[in-house]
């Protein structure tokens, strides 16, 4: 209907390949191609048109190439049901897609020092963002961790991309042992880092946020959060977020994100309702109807 | 033959039969990305309280075979925003707007009608009485006839008398029946079935509840024979009420069992997350299914399956 907003398409599979841990698919969507800037993702749709498995499945896009008029390549670990038929899909399937979703990492107006962080999957929308801001003549550095080698992304073509690359994992089996914001400090006093892009579970995307506020360099962070609709419509992928106004609210991590100053993420504070939140039971003191946080067997949830 | 689609609701003609239902439509916005809103017969808004409301905390949502498991709380920004920001944009891009309302109590709902009936362009108001406040000594007003009916009295009597009142209900209750003769004759125009159903399901890794409250409310196709059934059950005791079927409804097959079932017009909801344009495609499924079968207008079909037996399928569709 826009221009510039998702749209839904009947994709055909151009290739399946291995990835050490991963697979990566790579779908022929023109338009999401063409629409597409780095931190968007597509949702895709698993299981067949009759499938018990109603929800589609967010990946990040990893790469975006203008071979058939437009294709566009997502990473993925087998997790469960979903990501196993999609592991199963072959060459000429038709994959229902939307996209591209979500709000794209800004990107600096000069060609500043910027470092990526990713860890695992996380790492994947990390590598367009590369290819962006190398264009615009910034220089890029990577700090890459997962659990173990097998699990880190795309280690070759970070070397080829940036000017250095640490790789951190949790059992020693590749790079550094350790955790991606273990290496971080290091890896930004040598690259003189003036800018941070994350990409990971919460909990590191945490401690980025900190390493960098530590450090007074901005940061954006992409979130992964449990969605539904990956649209905005069903406000399930809430997440707290400080606005301009100092006032929290929860935001959709699907349209207002995936993509956030790290400084606004009120990530001790995910997974629950701050009290302070606008609309959070007691907001503004509305009195003793504040039911709701008590949650329990006797409520009727109804949206 | 092409068939006539409009559809009566109470006082209220619709193009189409086809809604989107309430908290699966943003409010509209999202939508109309994908599609035009002006196509479908309704947009039935997220259901509007008075103040914002930041609702429950993740993870809201599950996968549930076939359908999904949901505890958002109703987040929402509040009357305001909705007056001044939602409804204004809904109506500006041709959408017809039905206002979901849900409050804390009967006075509450009935500040909600009084506010939404003195604005421009409300066609219905669909009173939610699944609500996860409870008033009333924590009686859900959705169970309890008595209740319920207190509060469809109360956005009757504040609701401007030309636009339509009608009850969403929820068919986990003791007594459907019962609960909807008591909306009616506490004056509601019709009633909006069925809301999603208590339901469970518990993370295998962590052994807690899958969605923060522990209950949620079951969606999508795994509901839909449940829907049926409720709507037949309510069309066979109350044939003259208008009724909006809805629960899992994925394509116009779907949609036309919910009319033979005996409704007038038939909620989208789930199926939405995962097939964006989904309204329009079960319109278009629908009125193919329709002109195949011959019949003139969407009201041939309406009730369809409480013919008697052996009746022909002619009969039903008026030839
Ligand atoms: C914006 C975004 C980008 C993502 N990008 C990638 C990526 O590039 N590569 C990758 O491997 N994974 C990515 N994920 C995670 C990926 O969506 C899940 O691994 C996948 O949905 C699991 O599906 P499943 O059927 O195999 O697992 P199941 O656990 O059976 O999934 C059941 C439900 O839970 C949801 N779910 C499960 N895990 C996650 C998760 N970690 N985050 C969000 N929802 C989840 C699913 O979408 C589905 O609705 C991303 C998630 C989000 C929100
Ligand atoms: C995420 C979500 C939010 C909902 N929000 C509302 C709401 O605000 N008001 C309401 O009356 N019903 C709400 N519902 C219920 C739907 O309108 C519908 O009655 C129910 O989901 C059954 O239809 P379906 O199976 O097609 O989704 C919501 C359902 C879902 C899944
Ligand atoms: S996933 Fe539905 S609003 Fe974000």
């Amino acid at each position: 209907m826009s221009d510039n907003g998702p749209v839904q398409t009947r994709s055909p599979v151009l290739t399946v390949r291995r990835v050490d841990a991963y697979y990566a698919i790579t779908v022929v969507a023109p338009q999401i191609a063409e629409r597409f800037r780095s931190g968007q993702f597509l949702s895709v749709a698993v299981g067949g048109e009759q499938s018990s498995m109603l929800l589609r499945r967010p990946f990040a896009i990893h790469d975006v190439k203008p071979d058939y008029g437009g294709t566009v390549e997502f990473l993925f670990a087998v997790r469960g049901p979903g990501t196993a038929w999609l592991a199963e899909r072959r060459q000429r399937d038709l994959l229902d897609v939307v996209g591209p979703l979500g709000r794209p990492f800004p990107l600096p107006r000069d060609p500043v020092n910027c470092m990526l962080a990713g860890g695992g999957s996380g790492a994947a929308p990390l590598f367009p963002l590369a290819h962006a801001l190398r264009r615009r003549g910034c220089r890029v550095d990577f700090v890459l961790g997962a659990a173990s080698a097998d699990r880190v992304f795309s280690a070759i073509s970070a070397r080829r991309i940036a000017e250095t690359t640490t790789f951190t994992t949790d059992d020693g089996s590749f790079g550094v042992r350790g955790r991606v914001t273990d290496a971080l400090e290091r890896a930004m006093d040598d690259a003189r880092s003036d800018v941070v892009y994350a990409c990971g579970p919460m909990p590191m995307l945490r401690t980025v946020a900190a390493v960098a506020a530590r450090q007074g360099v901005p940061v954006q962070v992409a979130v992964e959060e449990t969605m539904a609709c990956g649209t905005g419509i069903c406000m399930s992928c809430v997440i707290p977020v400080v606005g301009e106004d100092g006032i929290t609210r929860m935001v959709r991590a699907c349209v207002d994100g995936p993509v956030f100053r790290g400084e606004r993420v009120r990530f001790d504070d995910v997974g629950t309702i701050p009290f302070d939140a606008l609309g959070a039971p007691g907001w503004k003191a509305r009195g003793e109807d504040s039911a709701d946080s008590a949650g329990g067997v006797a409520d009727r949830e109804a949206g | 033959m092409t068939t006539d689609m409009r559809t009566r609701l109470a006082g209220l003609e619709l193009p189409n039969p086809v809604m989107a239902a309430a908290g699966c439509a943003g409010t509209g916005r999202e939508l109309a990305q994908f599609f035009d809103i002006a196509r479908i017969g309704a947009v039935v808004t997220k259901s509007v309280m008075l103040e914002p409301r930041a609702g429950r905390p993740a993870p809201r949502v599950a996968e549930a075979p076939s359908g999904m498991l949901s505890a958002i709380g109703l987040q929402g920004p509040g009357i305001e925003v909705f007056l001044q920001r939602d409804l204004p944009w809904l109506l500006s891009r041709g959408g017809r707007a039905v206002a979901s309302v849900a409050g804390a109590g009967a006075g509450e709902y009935a500040e909600l009608a009084r506010r939404l009936s003195a604005a421009e362009g409300v066609e219905m108001i669909e009173v939610n009485l699944s609500c996860p406040n409870p008033a009333g000594g924590g009686l859900d007003f959705a169970d309890d006839p008595a209740e319920a009916a207190r509060v469809v009295h109360a956005v009757r009597s504040h609701t401007r008398s030309d636009i339509p009142v009608f009850a969403k209900l929820a068919a986990d209750v003791p007594d459907l029946v019962a609960l909807a003769r008591a909306c009616v004759d506490a004056r509601a125009d019709g009633l909006s079935l069925i809301n999603s159903v208590r339901a469970m399901a518990v993370d295998p890794r962590t052994l807690r509840p899958a969605v923060a409250g522990g209950v949620g409310g079951l969606s999508g196709p795994a509901i839909r024979p449940i829907a049926v059934a409720s709507v037949y059950r309510v069309h066979a005791a109350l044939p003259e009420v208008p009724l909006i079927g809805m629960g899992g409804v994925r394509t116009g097959v779907d949609a036309l069992e919910l009319l033979a079932a005996g409704a007038s017009a038939v909620g989208v909801g789930t199926v939405t997350f995962s097939d964006p344009s989904a309204c329009v495609r079960i319109l278009r499924e629908l009125e193919e299914l329709l002109e195949e079968r011959g019949a003139d207008r969407v009201a041939d079909v309406v009730g369809a399956a409480h013919r008697p037996v052996g009746a022909p399928i002619g009969a039903v569709l008026g030839r």
